[in-house]
């Protein structure tokens, strides 16, 4: 097998347009886009612009219907590959309640791995190691509608884990979760990200998330309104907000400072940037 | 009308292998007319809590006085008492079901057995408090509804009840940033413009710092802080222990002391850091011209 490249395309996705049945316009629209090897990114958009059919078109569950989505180089119009394009990207939905599908935590962990033949040490290896990650090792044994909200969030996060795919895809998984469980979910998949080489897409509704990727899309009405690393976006506040988004709060704050005549960084993204540039100034 | 939880417990699926207590003898009162931000890590126990307070999950033991009277009491008008406190659950519009908004908001009042032009008001009412257009979005199916939107209609169909206490389990979970901001000022004036009583379970605590006057912490099942923002989030050490954090402005003062910075205590909210920095750094050009 030839050498993996460092900048091998995962996913690359040209001119894909998608519209629903009966629907009047397309959800996702001409967008073009590309996520290499051990890259982080992440989707932003207000509430229907398109972010979960985008990410649905990623992993063949929607086939676009001009344009084409190259998984790790699959073409996902090829119903032959469906399979080996899930196993390597692995997706975590917006809600849990779709995704859980066995009885009991542990084997709803192992149902992705039992599906690729692994064996069953190997199995129950990664399970315990996924469950620890995501801190429900003493739910294993428990049935996932016995758990609160955010439980079985972290349970639907370690079954994509424990595949170890090449592309993980996140779709508002941190929603339901407390601070810690936020921090803890990034945490991980920039490990993984960082470690591993696993390249990592988010989409997520916390600026402050968004601001620990490599660059941002952030998208309106199906199409791609901007691009760019998180500092070059959300520096742009007023755009940013025109397009029904908000900026993380210490960017908000560096821009009211702005406004008042201080001459603060305008891209000033957390807390430790803006101690940094409060110190600086006096 | 105060709201009394006292000594309450519950435990799901009571004497079975995977017996789980969920409240531990929990008490507190809620005053009329204040807003109670309800914090607490994942599986803490907020939502089992929060479905206790209208009835839909009962006590093992201890009790919740609505308006002095007990939920549990048989003699009483439960369906009079339970509508006095209304709940919006997480993802609320998971539970819209019928075919147009109309006819989601009506259904409630409907069912106290109101009469139609009753229902009626009330659903205009409702519309017009979480800022819904009656004319335009009246007759639409929720499906066509924006995901902000649906949570509006879903929270106008709580309102139409006209409870004097509203719940509302994470309501702005899910929401783009437009739509948070609608939700919470939406929140924030149904509070001071009708004095509604609320209390509102967020992981968000930016958005608890904001609005709420007293914040109530949950930790495995038990109440373990009762007191103002300013009180609870000072105390940032206990709160990441326990899986919370403190608002991001917090974070910021707690930095800005360590490096020296006179910061007054007790600062929690964007605005007033937004001064303190703004006296520190016009000072700050004045030494340097
Ligand atoms: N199953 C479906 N059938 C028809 N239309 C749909 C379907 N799912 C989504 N849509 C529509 O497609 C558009 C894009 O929706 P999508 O779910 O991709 O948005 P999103 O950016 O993920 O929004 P959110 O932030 O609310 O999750 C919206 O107009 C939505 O109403
Ligand atoms: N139907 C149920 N049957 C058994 N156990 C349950 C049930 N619902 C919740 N639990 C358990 O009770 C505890 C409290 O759950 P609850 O849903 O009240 O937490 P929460 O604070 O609302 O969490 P989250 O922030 O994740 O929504 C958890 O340990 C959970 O596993
Ligand atoms: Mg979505
Ligand atoms: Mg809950």
């Amino acid at each position: 097998m030839a050498e993996q490249r460092m900048d091998e395309d995962r996913i690359l996705a040209t001119d894909v347009t998608y519209r629903y049945p009966d629907a009047e316009r397309n959800a996702v629209d001409q967008v073009s886009m590309r996520v290499k090897r051990g890259e982080f990114l992440a989707i932003l958009g207000h509430n229907g612009s398109g972010k979960s059919t985008l990410a649905k078109l990623f992993n063949a569950l929607y086939v676009p219907e001009s344009g084409t989505v190259l998984m790790c180089g699959m073409d996902t119009r090829d119903d032959e590959l469906v399979f080996e394009i899930r196993q390597n990207a692995g997706m975590v939905f917006q809600n849990p309640d779709n995704q859980i599908v066995a009885t009991i935590v542990e084997e709803d962990v192992a149902f992705g791995l039992e599906n690729n033949g692994v064996p069953p040490a190997e199995i129950r290896v990664r399970i315990d190691e996924a469950l620890k990650i995501v801190n429900m090792s003493e739910y294993a044994r428990k049935a996932p509608h016995m758990l609160s909200g955010g439980q079985k969030q972290r349970v639907a996060i370690a079954g994509v884990l424990a595949m170890k795919p090449k592309v993980i895809v996140l779709d508002e998984s941190t929603a339901m979760l407390d601070p810690s469980g936020r921090a803890e979910v990034m945490n991980t998949v920039h490990r993984l990200n960082r470690d591993e080489g696993i390249s990592i897409v988010i989409i997520t509704h916390y600026m402050s998330e968004a601001a620990t990727a490599d660059y941002v899309i952030v998208m309106d009405d199906g199409k791609i309104r901007l691009t760019g690393t998180p500092r070059k976006v959300f520096s742009d506040v007023e755009t940013v907000r025109s397009l029904g988004l908000d900026v993380p709060p210490m960017t908000g704050l560096a821009h009211d400072l702005r406004h008042a005549g201080i001459d603060i960084r305008p891209d000033v993204l957390t807390v430790e940037e803006m101690v940094e540039e409060v110190c600086r100034l006096s | 009308m105060p709201l009394v939880v006292e000594n309450l417990n519950h435990i799901y699926m009571k004497g079975g292998p995977y017996e789980t207590q969920a409240l531990h003898d929990v008490s507190f009162t809620i005053r009329d007319g204040e807003f109670v931000g309800l914090i607490g890590h994942t599986g803490s126990g907020k939502s089992t809590l929060v479905q206790h307070l209208n009835g839909l999950l009962q006590p093992d033991s201890g009790r919740v006085l609505v308006d002095g009277t007990d939920l549990a009491d048989k003699t009483a008008d439960r369906k009079q008492i339970r509508c006095k406190v209304g709940l919006v659950f997480q993802y609320a519009e998971n539970q819209l079901f019928e075919e147009t908004v109309e006819k989601d908001i009506a259904f409630g009042p409907k069912n106290l057995g109101l009469d139609a032009a009753e229902v009626d008001r009330r659903v205009r009412e409702a519309m017009r408090q979480v800022a819904l257009d009656y004319e335009t979005i009246s007759q639409k199916s929720v499906f066509e509804l924006s995901g902000g939107q649906m949570r509006r209609a879903a929270i106008a169909g709580v309102l139409a009840m006209k409870p004097s206490v509203l719940v509302l389990d994470e309501p702005c979970a899910g929401l783009d940033p437009h739509g948070r901001e609608e939700i919470l000022g939406l929140i924030k004036r149904l509070h001071t413009e009708s004095g509604a009583t609320i209390v509102m379970v967020s992981h968000s605590m930016d958005d608890v710092a904001q609005l709420a006057e007293r914040v109530l912490v949950m930790e495995k099942g038990r109440l373990v802080m009762d007191g103002t923002p300013e009180e609870v989030f000072t105390r940032g050490e206990e709160l990441r222990s326990m899986g919370l954090d403190v608002p991001q402005v917090v974070q910021l003062c707690e930095q800005l002391r360590a490096r020296g910075y006179e910061i007054p205590e007790r600062i929690y909210r964007m605005e007033d850091i937004r001064e303190i920095l703004l006296k520190i750094l016009k000072k700050g050009e004045h030494h340097a011209q």
